[in-house]
């Protein structure tokens, strides 16, 4: 698993890259309310702002932490946001991403480098 | 944050895990451990406590009663005069344009009148007041008791344990109850749209008086978020977000609180600032007014959000001013001004979300039933 310090977290399989969002940050948001999904097939660059999520105190943006195209999203949370408290670096992933450049993959954390990122 | 003030209760609230934020001035808890939802869900079925110590407490003291409330209606636009004794009332300082300074509940305590303002408005408050009312009202700013609030259902009976009293209290009533935490002044009122009481205590007994009611496993502490979701699902409005200087109390739909005898025809008509527009809007209608909203959907519209009347509309007819996720209610909820002539319940406006345009429908007010003890 590799970080970013946007507090997503990547998993690299094969060629595509899940995303998801750090049990800390899922913490530091409160009750997730509201997920918005990009369309599957988009193809998104890196840092653009892709996914909104709302929890009770506030709304706050994903971004795209690589470029490449989305291949799949994870409905579940749309329908049930709730499961990103519940299981954020889980069953609550929120895309899948095939990069364009898998060496930006090379810049991000790793665990031990998150948890001294967060203190 | 060094500069900011905090409660006879500070220290608890660090204890019990609370989020620590500014708030008015003060370093405030807006969540607990258990999160907004939890605690606003639990407020609704058995008991929550809150410190509202930021909340300004003012005795005004006269001669009696009388003489006080006389002067208090020439700022605002309320029945002061005959509130019964042992009574609490809502109302609103208002300014000369018609506009709103500040809300306030007050209450008749026999020999004085005791209120409790905005405490980001208290400053300001107690300017005014000392300015515009005679010398023959004292104004006393306290500063040496802590203000709690416990609502929801089993409020009342987390309460009995420490003042049995309190179960004769109608909804509004205020009364002075002796206790182990020293003299507790209780009103049963809140900003929940729930049953519930509103104590102020000691500053020295408010850390023991919190941890009592604590004790009781029907009570868990809630915070400011929570609160906020609370009152925004009762209607209630929130003063410099839903209600300022810039609308007035019709406007914002508080004529209730506008009691006959103030009004146009009444015996004591007028008399306070901003009259003319005020009682004028009340004859002929306000151009704008203060409506619930529902969003369609589970995107929650939040303050600041324009409102159109169509989804292809170039020009926004009004805006939302609190708006957000309501726990009880499992959806967004909002409130916001929209013209008169559009405010019927049940019509469909758009409310502006990141650029897109997003149904929203006029629901009355409150969204979920208020539960007072009358």
């Amino acid at each position: 698993m590799k970080y970013t310090e946007e507090h997503e977290w990547l998993l690299e399989d094969g060629d595509i890259v899940t995303v998801g969002i750090t049990a800390h940050a899922a913490e530091q948001l409160g009750d997730v309310v509201f997920v918005e999904l990009p369309e599957t097939g988009t193809e998104v660059a890196k840092d653009e702002e892709i996914v909104v999520i709302e929890s009770v105190k506030a709304a706050s943006d994903i971004l795209a932490p690589i470029d490449g195209e989305i291949v799949e999203v994870n409905d579940a949370i749309a329908d049930n946001p709730a499961m990103v408290n519940d299981d954020p670096e889980g069953e609550a992933w929120f895309f899948k991403i095939k990069p364009s450049d898998t060496s930006q993959m090379d810049e991000f954390m790793d665990e031990a480098g998150y948890k001294a990122f967060i203190g | 944050m060094t500069d900011l003030k905090s409660t006879p209760l500070n220290a608890l609230h660090h204890e019990l895990g609370a989020k620590m934020v500014p708030f008015a001035g003060y370093e405030m808890p807006v969540q607990y451990p258990a999160g907004v939802m939890k605690e606003h869900l639990h407020t609704r079925d058995a008991a929550g406590l809150f410190d509202v110590s930021h909340m300004g407490q003012v005795i005004l003291r006269g001669p009696d009663y009388a003489t006080v409330a006389r002067a208090f209606e020439a700022l605002v636009p309320v029945n002061a005069m005959d509130l019964e004794q042992g009574r609490q009332r809502y109302g609103m300082l208002t300014d000369a344009s018609g506009g709103i300074l500040d809300d306030l509940m007050f209450a008749n305590r026999g020999d004085h009148m005791f209120a409790v303002i905005n405490a980001a408005c208290a400053e300001a408050d107690i300017a005014h007041m000392r300015a515009y009312l005679p010398d023959t009202v004292d104004i006393e700013v306290i500063t040496d008791r802590a203000l709690i609030a416990i609502q929801g259902p089993q409020a009342e009976g987390a309460l009995a344990v420490i003042a049995p009293q309190v179960t004769g209290m109608r909804f509004m009533d205020v009364a002075v109850i002796g206790s182990d935490y020293g003299a507790l002044w209780v009103s049963r009122s809140g900003y929940t749209g729930e049953d519930g009481f509103e104590i102020s205590v000691e500053a020295g007994q408010a850390v023991a008086f919190a941890q009592a009611l604590l004790a009781d496993d029907r009570v868990a502490p809630i915070g400011l978020g929570a609160r906020d979701s609370l009152r925004l699902e009762a209607g209630l409005c929130l003063y410099g977000h839903d209600i300022d200087t810039g609308t007035s109390p019709v406007e914002a739909g508080l004529s209730w609180a506008i009691q006959k005898v103030r009004r146009a025809d009444g015996a004591r008509a007028g008399g306070f600032p901003g009259a003319d527009r005020i009682l004028n809007e009340m004859q002929s209608g306000p151009e704008r007014v203060r409506v619930g909203l529902r969003p369609e959907g589970r995107a929650p519209m939040r303050e600041g959000v324009q409102i159109y009347a169509a989804e292809d509309a170039t020009q926004p007819i009004g805006v939302i001013t609190s708006g957000g996720f309501g726990p009880s209610v499992g959806g967004p909820v909002a409130m916001g001004y929209v013209p008169a002539a559009m405010s019927a319940v049940g019509t469909q406006l758009f409310g502006d979300l990141r650029g897109k345009r997003l149904p929203l429908t006029i629901t009355a007010l409150p969204f979920v039933a208020a539960r007072f003890k009358r």
